[in-house]
């Protein structure tokens, strides 16, 4: 035996071990502490997030008038006013915008022949004063225009374009959330809220109250050039329509390949080319597909698809998506064991009998989710949609799927870059609406699979 | 076919095999046209990926072309000019390359350490606990719209930036806020990909490392993460892909004009935020600039191929297989 085997020799030890060993451990120590922080940064960069949307959604506001109400109506209470009264308020005071209101609101027929048509066909199925059914809009005389508008229009409507271009309610200032809390707990201890002594000073007719950019008349109402009146209403109907477009286009597609892909491919080229390509696809970035739906929906097919269009959008959108529900579904589908698929085909049922009876209801929470996933990766969309064409300025509901479009991220995207810096607070509290319902479609999807396998279990 | 069966029956076992196995083949002789055209249906349902490929190239090469082919200017001058001025007729496209490879570069040096640190973290370090209640808030990250990240880089970064450096250095435009925000966006993407790589790595790796007297952080780097490169390269090359692809946040915080210049705190604008904004405005059909755009988009589509085919490549290349 020798002298080597013996135990002090068998661990190492001695003050140069020691001390080396400490450095590994204080260098250990360091790049430990580096890794927890990265991942602190990440939910710092998360919280930060939130809270600057929240930051600029709600705060204190001065407000002022341009034309105060009670100059317009006693008492100041515009929804006292019935429709002709309204109207000829906007007679009064904005003559020149009458044909804008009728064509935002009455018009039958596309904008750039709107000031050319008969009104009869323009503004079909509107009362006409008499004798003006074969002029257009420009030929007749603004007290007719507001006539036009008094017969047909709903005093809301009205009350809507007073208060907007009449009454202009202004936000002259707005200080975020961050700015309005320490003001108000001054109030709160008896002492004058330095916002409001600055806000009288500066602005001594203004209206000086807490806002909150999120309210229901904010998702109810249209969108607008006056930060204070602009609403989501037209860019959610558009949200939603583009969603059904999209996946009622790529969920029978996208469930279809995934089948294919997975119950009947064999292990032939074409097969392996529609795979790998699958994959490729699902890397492209989002602006090509609008490129692509640009080129494609939008122009090639634009007597089908009617141009720049909702149509277009969700297709283009539903290509965009139609990668990752072939992926999710592929994998939901994988996890069916081949058992199930055995035992069907035991009983004697065909290949197809198999998979809708058995294999697709076993698949189909993985697939619902996988879905649901995809189509809130396609509500936050908006490169592709710029591309393809999307509005900004729409101030009437979508018609039909034939019309134009805007959607939330779109709206978002478009007040962000406006110069007021009112609109930064109207983008925030759209981002919070959009947040909200992405939110609401993933718990959906997490309730849905939980929901799918019990029921499965048991 | 249930007639036959019985037939079978009542003729003795040798019969009945005989012509068990007639029905059987009269089974499969049947045609089944519904099942066909289902099948066929679903076929036609994958070749349409292809189709799609097809048609982006098609359509990104056929506009391309146009571009090239349309007189004013040479494929060389694409390439190699310094400037994209199509008012004047300057059609270079590095201007718009360079500031796409800035925040490219400027998001990865924020993604890459982060995402890998909190990768390593949360497989390594972290109890199951504090794992489990990460990952949610990371996928969270993951699936806030870019939109919203583009809003964040103006209002937030941009400001944050010029107030650490003076109005006078910090654009309000600038491609430093808008691949800062870009790297806090891939982020999440990076960190979950390495994280799945590295927890992949058997545990027997580890306790053999430990056993060898190797310190935790030892393991990880010298054990772990060699294990796991192909999956982390892998994660890393899908994030400079995504990044190079971004358009929301670039559009928004990056700057309006094409601008050639290395300076992170000036507006420059990207491959992405060139399309964005000239398809916003009424874009008429056959104008060089609508060509221009799949010029544009050809070179970004090539580029992503590119980096996505390497990943692929790479996660093949470097696995190392476990029993």
């Amino acid at each position: 035996m020798s002298a080597n085997n013996t135990p002090s020799n068998y661990m190492p030890s001695g003050e140069a071990f020691k001390r080396n060993l400490a450095g590994r451990n204080r260098r250990g120590g360091i790049w430990g502490t580096f890794y927890y922080l990265s991942l602190v940064v990440a939910i710092i960069a998360l919280i930060a997030l939130f809270l600057s949307i929240i930051n600029q959604a709600f705060g204190y506001v001065v407000e002022a008038d341009t034309i105060s109400p009670t100059e317009l109506v006693e008492g100041g209470d515009l929804s006292t006013l019935d429709s002709p009264a309204l109207a000829a308020i906007l007679l009064e005071n904005v003559p020149g915008r009458l044909i804008v209101y009728t064509r935002d609101t009455l018009s039958r027929v596309s904008e750039d022949v709107f000031t050319r048509t008969p009104l009869r066909e323009a503004v079909a199925g509107s009362t006409l004063p008499a004798g003006t059914e074969d002029l257009d809009i420009t030929d007749i005389t603004a007290e007719q225009r507001a006539e036009i508008l008094g017969a047909n229009l709903g005093a809301d409507v009205l009350v809507d374009y007073v208060t907007e271009d009449v009454v202009e309610a202004n936000v002259e200032r707005a200080w975020s959330l961050f700015e309005s809390i320490p003001a108000a707990v001054t109030q709160l201890f008896g002492q004058p809220n330095p916002l409001l002594v600055e806000a009288i000073e500066e602005y001594p007719d203004g209206d000086f109250y807490f806002r909150s950019w999120l309210t229901l008349d904010f998702i109810t109402s249209r969108g607008s050039d006056e930060p204070t009146v602009a609403g989501i209403r037209i860019a959610l109907l558009g949200t939603i329509w583009v969603i059904i477009i999209t996946l009622g286009f790529a969920f029978p597609v996208g469930v279809g390949a995934a089948i294919y892909l997975q119950e009947y491919a064999t292990d032939t080229p074409l097969n392996r080319l529609i795979e790998t390509n699958i994959r490729n696809l699902a890397g492209v970035p989002s602006i090509i597909y609008g490129l692509l739906g640009l080129a494609i929906f939008a122009r090639a097919l634009s007597d089908i698809t009617g141009g720049r269009t909702i149509l277009s959008a969700g297709l283009t959108l539903g290509l965009l998506i139609l990668p990752v529900i072939i992926i999710n579904s592929q994998e939901a589908l994988r996890a069916v064991p081949s058992s199930i698929r055995e035992a069907s085909y035991g009983v004697g049922a065909t290949k197809w009998q198999t998979i809708w009876n058995q294999v697709l209801p076993a698949a189909m929470p993985g697939i619902l989710t996988g879905t649901i996933l995809a189509s809130s990766r396609a509500l936050g969309e908006t490169a592709p949609l710029i591309v393809v064409g999307a509005s900004t300025t729409i101030f009437r509901n979508p018609l039909s799927i034939i019309d134009k479009f805007t959607v939330l991220p779109i709206q978002i995207f478009d007040w962000t870059s406006r110069p007021q810096a009112e609109f930064r607070a109207v983008a925030a509290a759209a981002i919070i609406v959009l947040i909200v319902l992405l939110l609401l479609l993933n718990t959906t999807a997490i309730i849905l699979r939980q929901r799918f396998r019990k029921s499965l279990q048991g | 076919m249930q007639s036959q069966v019985e037939a079978g029956r009542e003729g003795g076992v040798i019969s009945s095999a005989v012509a068990a196995r007639r029905a059987q083949v009269s089974i499969f002789k049947k045609g089944r046209p519904a099942e066909d055209v289902i099948r066929g249906y679903m076929l036609a349902c994958g070749i349409l990926s292809i189709f799609t490929t097809i048609g982006i190239v098609i359509i990104l090469g056929n506009e391309s072309l146009l571009f090239f082919t349309s007189g004013e200017l040479d494929f060389i001058e694409f390439f190699t000019s310094i400037q994209w001025q199509p008012r004047i007729g300057e059609f270079g496209i590095l201007p718009l390359v360079t500031a796409t490879l800035m925040t490219t570069v400027i998001a990865m040096l924020v993604a890459i350490p982060l995402g890998l640190g909190s990768a390593i973290y949360l497989a390594e370090y972290a109890p199951l606990r504090i794992r489990n209640a990460f990952k949610p808030i990371l996928e969270i990250l993951a699936g806030i719209p870019t939109v919203v990240y583009g809003y964040f880089a103006l209002t937030v970064m941009t400001p944050l930036l010029r107030a650490l450096l003076g109005d006078n250095t910090v654009q309000i435009y600038n491609t430093a806020s808008a691949g800062l925000v870009m790297g806090l966006m891939i982020l999440p993407t990076i960190s979950s990909m390495s994280e799945d790589a590295l927890s992949a790595v058997p545990r027997a790796l580890r306790e053999a490392s430990y056993g060898l007297g190797a310190t935790k952080f030892e393991t990880v780097t010298k054990v772990v993460l060699p294990a796991a490169l192909s999956g982390v390269l892998a994660a890393f090359i899908i994030g400079i892909s995504r990044a190079v692809g971004e358009t929301m946040i670039v559009a928004m915080a990056a700057g309006a004009g094409p601008n050639f210049t290395f300076n992170p705190f000036e507006g420059a604008e990207t491959m992405t935020g060139h399309i964005a904004r000239i398809s916003k405005g009424d874009l008429s059909y056959d104008s060089i600039d609508y060509n221009s755009l799949f010029a544009i988009g050809l070179t970004l589509f090539v580029m992503t191929l590119a980096l996505n085919l390497l990943s692929q490549w790479v996660s093949r290349r470097f696995r190392e297989v476990y029993q």
